[in-house]
């Protein structure tokens, strides 16, 4: 059984999050540093690069790297911070077995038992419940190489279907709309076409909070007078400077975006020539939003049709144009299709394959695109293979040195692992790198699944609040623990140097799946002696793929500062800019416009429900919190879910800045200090997710996906929000100021 | 560690309030200083969270003719010689808090725990080593920014502001406001506002 083994203020006494606040050996200590070490910070997607000081094994602070182009020397505060997450107190040095009569739940027990329980209950369950009864969790904060070995550990190793990734919660629906209409999913160009193009339009991502780095990208832009359209429920704070600001209503994105590809049909801004030489499907894509009127689309979103037309207007007579877009319309059961009207709005303006036009997802954690190119994702192989190709798995299995018949086929996606967690049919759950707990919608729902498996073993650095429920927990690695390669959000892949050692006996996550996969009888397949044996075992995998890295060496990463895919060959100069002279993936080189009919959301408000939550980040914070949550500064910065909401909702409600609301939804209910603002639409709240347990914002979600990729529906849930009892004194910045981290 | 190689002495410090998002990398970074670890002593100012998501970061603007050391009786405040205007000299330092008080741009701050007054220097450490200051080097949006007169020529736009008018004073300062035109800055009421302060989500109001 996997409930917790004693509660979670126990839990929290030994484990954390406690706060470190103070780089080893205090602020003051004249520490001599033994070496600094260029490497990328570990959250988010841009991958900035930044040098790591060490002593004497620790990490003891941060320099500016300069020298990386990407961001020459830029970070945002966790990056500033990141480097408190090692030397940490919370850090887990032991493996640990569930022992409700230990202090704080958990006893230590040595490697050889926690591995060889493992692989016994592995094979005890599969045995008694079939091969797909044992499921793995992984997450894309992995290296390209650890992505890569749990693609390969669970399809041969473990030899079950069910094996996906936190991915699922972040890009698979950009992912997926790439892929159907552009025959591959990477983002169309490097951020340095940003400044070279007229007009921005940012679509559903909180750029300057979640992606902080690319803000000068588009302030670039700015100065080169490009022109910027913003649509979000909030005006969040790069929307300030927009041209045009779309306020649009939670999960009505698609209205917006159909009515401006009719107009843009209607005044003929199409690029005729880029329509008949480079695509498919032009005639029905318009026919499926010849209704979409600009009064329409203003009932049905909220935002004045003139607004509606005046984007429209920019993006369509504009010579280049970059739309960027994230999860604000990729967290929908209609997510794929929010991404593929943004496609069919560049393909139809021909805003694609050259400088300055393009239409990309910000990509959001920190190996979230070449996480999924490679590894864990549940219908893929790697190289963006296609685990249902017969071509795909043929190669595959003679990389991997197996039967075609022994590679399992496609399996469950996370939401829906854990769903079969739930009902009782799968009984097994190894994860590593994900903290659904704090993650998946519906959160009451997850707690009662964990609690319900036979076996959990999980792999991480911190006891996370999903790691509590485990059976076993192995300690793994920190990224500056480990090296290898990540894929950044603009497809450049980039190299991770190790700046210390796994401290105590915590260990490399890649060498605790090897062993387990030894012990599992497959020793002949992870064979590896270095990080880098895993990597140019990779590039062949990868070779011939869209993902194809065959090309790319650690040197070569090295030596160019990151080299984009696809490079097919050795000594292929890599790929910046995608689709250039019009040539895409698909068989035929032409995109495909794909009809987006409108179509609501999987909840909307009504009398019971009457409000919009729409839930995201801060920008200190970083996904489940498992890292940010333990470090002070960034802490202090946000320290807990606040709910927006505007002060005509709040003066509905009798509510002022400060007081406690109850949220409820029909899966749960949360109280949080109101921060009332004018930033935000009146029919709507935000709450931020990073957090666990009474404070978070996934027990109000729900588990609603979109049917093609597997996201679940973050942005729009209907919510009651009622006057609590107390209020909390918001802390005002200016208190902060001078505070310091003494 | 790389020599950027800016001259302090005329390199260009810029801060473009317009850009700032409010992230308080900039907040964050000062505290990793080497000169003052631990300590941050930049201001980021939320103007009116209740209204709006704009805030300002400001580092001290080091006046040619320090306001702060002239009203000092301690002669605590020293300017080197690239023109940074440093913290108290802990010696002569009485945590009078006139500089507090008599600087038109707000920075001094006297600093309970240390019993002086702290400012920023404009990471002394650094800048004398020809580095960016630590603000600078991190901030995502530019809004601080540090260079050469050629590359701020080269990669941005505006026109930079030293000279300042506080009621009869006139004050130079080394740190430079970014402006959209050149030119006296005038501040005129009632001019259009920009979309998200008109109505951003159509009330109609």
């Amino acid at each position: 059984m996997a409930m917790t083994p004693v509660t979670e203020e126990q839990l929290i006494a030994t484990y954390g999050p406690n706060l470190n606040r103070t780089p080893p050996g205090g602020w003051d200590a004249g520490i001599e540093i033994d070496k600094v070490v260029d490497t990328h910070c570990c959250f988010c997607g841009q991958q900035c690069g930044i040098k790591l000081k060490v002593s004497g094994n620790k990490v003891v602070g941060f320099e500016p790297r300069y020298d990386f182009p990407f961001n020459e020397g830029k970070l945002c505060p966790k990056g500033v911070k990141r480097y408190l997450q090692g030397s940490h107190p919370d850090r887990l040095t032991e493996p640990l077995a569930r022992d409700e009569s230990a202090v704080g739940g958990f006893r230590k027990i040595n490697w050889e038992t926690a591995l060889d329980r493992t692989a016994s209950e592995i094979k005890r369950i599969q045995a008694e419940h079939g091969a797909d009864s044992f499921a793995v969790l992984s997450g894309v904060s992995l290296t390209n190489e650890k992505s890569y070995l749990m693609g390969k550990f669970a399809r041969v190793a473990v030899g079950t279907a069910n094996l996906d990734y936190n991915g699922r919660l972040c890009m698979v629906s950009a992912g997926a709309a790439g892929k159907k209409a552009l025959g591959v999913d990477r983002a169309a160009n490097p951020w340095s076409d940003i400044p070279l193009t007229d007009v921005v339009f940012v679509a559903g991502a909180n750029i300057a909070e979640c992606a902080p780095i690319t803000t000068s990208y588009i302030w670039r832009a700015r100065d080169n007078g490009a022109k910027l359209i913003y649509m979000d429920p909030r005006v969040t704070p790069a929307a300030r400077t927009a041209d045009v600001f779309l306020g649009v209503r939670p999960g009505t994105d698609l209205a917006v975006l159909s009515a401006m590809f009719n107009l843009i049909i209607e005044r003929d801004w199409l690029d005729h020539d880029f329509i008949d030489n480079h695509t498919n499907g032009f005639e029905e894509a318009a026919a499926a939003v010849s209704g979409a009127t600009l009064d329409w689309a203003a009932r049905v979103s909220g935002v004045p049709a003139s607004r509606i037309e005046e984007a429209a207007e920019i993006w369509g007579t504009s010579a280049t144009g970059m739309l960027l877009h994230a999860r604000g319309i990729e967290h929908h059961t209609k997510g794929v299709d929010n991404v593929l009207a943004c496609i069919n709005l560049g393909l139809a303006t021909g805003k694609y394959g050259k400088p300055g036009s393009g239409v990309s997802t910000i990509t959001g954690q920190g190996n979230g695109q070449g996480g999924r190119e490679h590894g864990h994702k549940c219908d893929q192989l790697p190289g963006n293979r296609n685990i249902e190709n017969p071509d795909d798995r043929a190669f595959i299995a003679d990389v991997w040195g197996i039967e075609e018949s022994q590679l399992p086929g496609k399996g469950l996606t996370a939401q829906e692992i854990m769903n079969e967690i739930h009902a009782g049919r799968i009984k097994g759950l190894l994860s590593i790198c994900f903290n659904p707990l704090v993650s998946l919608p519906d959160a009451n729902f997850t707690r009662e699944a964990l609690g319900k498996l036979d076996y959990y073993v999980n792999i991480d650095f911190f006891l996370s609040e999903t790691a509590q429920h485990a059976d076993v927990v192995l300690p793994g690695s920190l990224h500056e623990e480990d090296e290898g390669t990540v894929t950044t959000l603009e497809g450049r892949v980039v190299k991770i140097n190790a700046a210390v050692s796994p401290p105590g006996n915590a260990r490399r996550d890649w060498e605790i799946i090897c062993d387990i996969a030894d012990r599992l009888g497959a020793k002949q397949y992870f064979d590896y002696e270095t990080t880098e044996d895993i990597f140019n075992e990779l590039r062949r995998a990868s070779r011939g793929g869209t993902a194809d890295y065959y090309g790319i060496t650690w040197d070569r990463v090295v030596k160019e500062q990151g080299v984009f895919w696809p490079a097919p060959e050795i000594g292929h100069p890599g790929t910046p800019r995608l689709y250039e002279g019009g040539k895409f993936f698909h068989p035929d080189g032409r995109a495909k416009f794909i009809p987006t009919p409108w179509r609501e959301s999987a909840e909307v408000p009504d009398s019971d429900y009457p409000l919009y939550l729409t839930t995201g980040r801060v920008v200190s914070q970083y996904l489940s919190g498992t890292q940010t949550r333990r470090i002070g500064a960034l802490v202090d910065q946000y320290p807990e879910p606040l709910c927006e909401m505007h002060p005509l909702l709040a003066t509905n409600l009798g509510v002022t800045d400060g007081d406690i609301v109850r949220i409820t939804s029909r899966r749960g209910t949360m109280v949080a200090p109101a921060k009332v603002v004018e930033t935000i639409r009146p029919d709507t709240v935000f709450i931020p997710y990073h957090w666990p347990s009474d404070k978070s914002a996934n027990l109000l979600t729900q588990r609603a996906i979109d049917p093609i990729s597997g996201i679940p529906e973050y942005k729009v849930s209907a919510v009651k929000v009622a006057k609590g009892t107390g209020r909390r004194d918001l802390l005002d910045d200016r208190d902060l100021t001078l505070q310091g981290d003494q | 560690m790389i020599q950027s190689g800016y001259d302090p002495a005329t390199a260009v410090f810029a801060i473009d309030q317009s850009r700032c998002i409010g992230c308080r990398a900039c907040v964050a970074a000062c505290a990793e200083c080497d000169t003052h670890r631990g300590v941050s002593l930049i201001q980021l100012d939320t103007i009116d969270r209740a209204i709006s998501t704009q805030t300002v970061p400001l580092v001290c603007m080091h006046c040619e003719d320090p306001t702060c050391a002239e009203v000092c009786p301690a002669d605590a405040i020293k300017q080197n010689e690239s023109g940074v205007v440093q913290s108290s000299l802990k010696p002569r330092c009485i945590g009078c808090s006139n500089c507090v008080y008599a600087c038109p741009f707000g920075i001094p701050k006297y600093v309970a725990s240390f019993d002086q007054m702290m400012k920023c220097d404009m990471c002394y450490d650094r800048t004398s080593e020809g580095l960016k200051p630590m603000c600078a080097s991190v901030c995502p949006s530019e809004a601080l920014w540090y260079g050469s007169d050629e590359e701020f020529s080269a990669k941005r736009t505006g026109t930079l502001v030293r000279n300042w008018q506080f009621g009869r004073q006139t004050v130079r300062t080394k740190v430079a406001a970014v402006v959209s035109e050149p030119g006296p800055v005038m501040i005129t009421i009632g001019e259009k506002p920009t979309q998200w302060q008109d109505d951003p989500f159509g009330l109609g109001r």
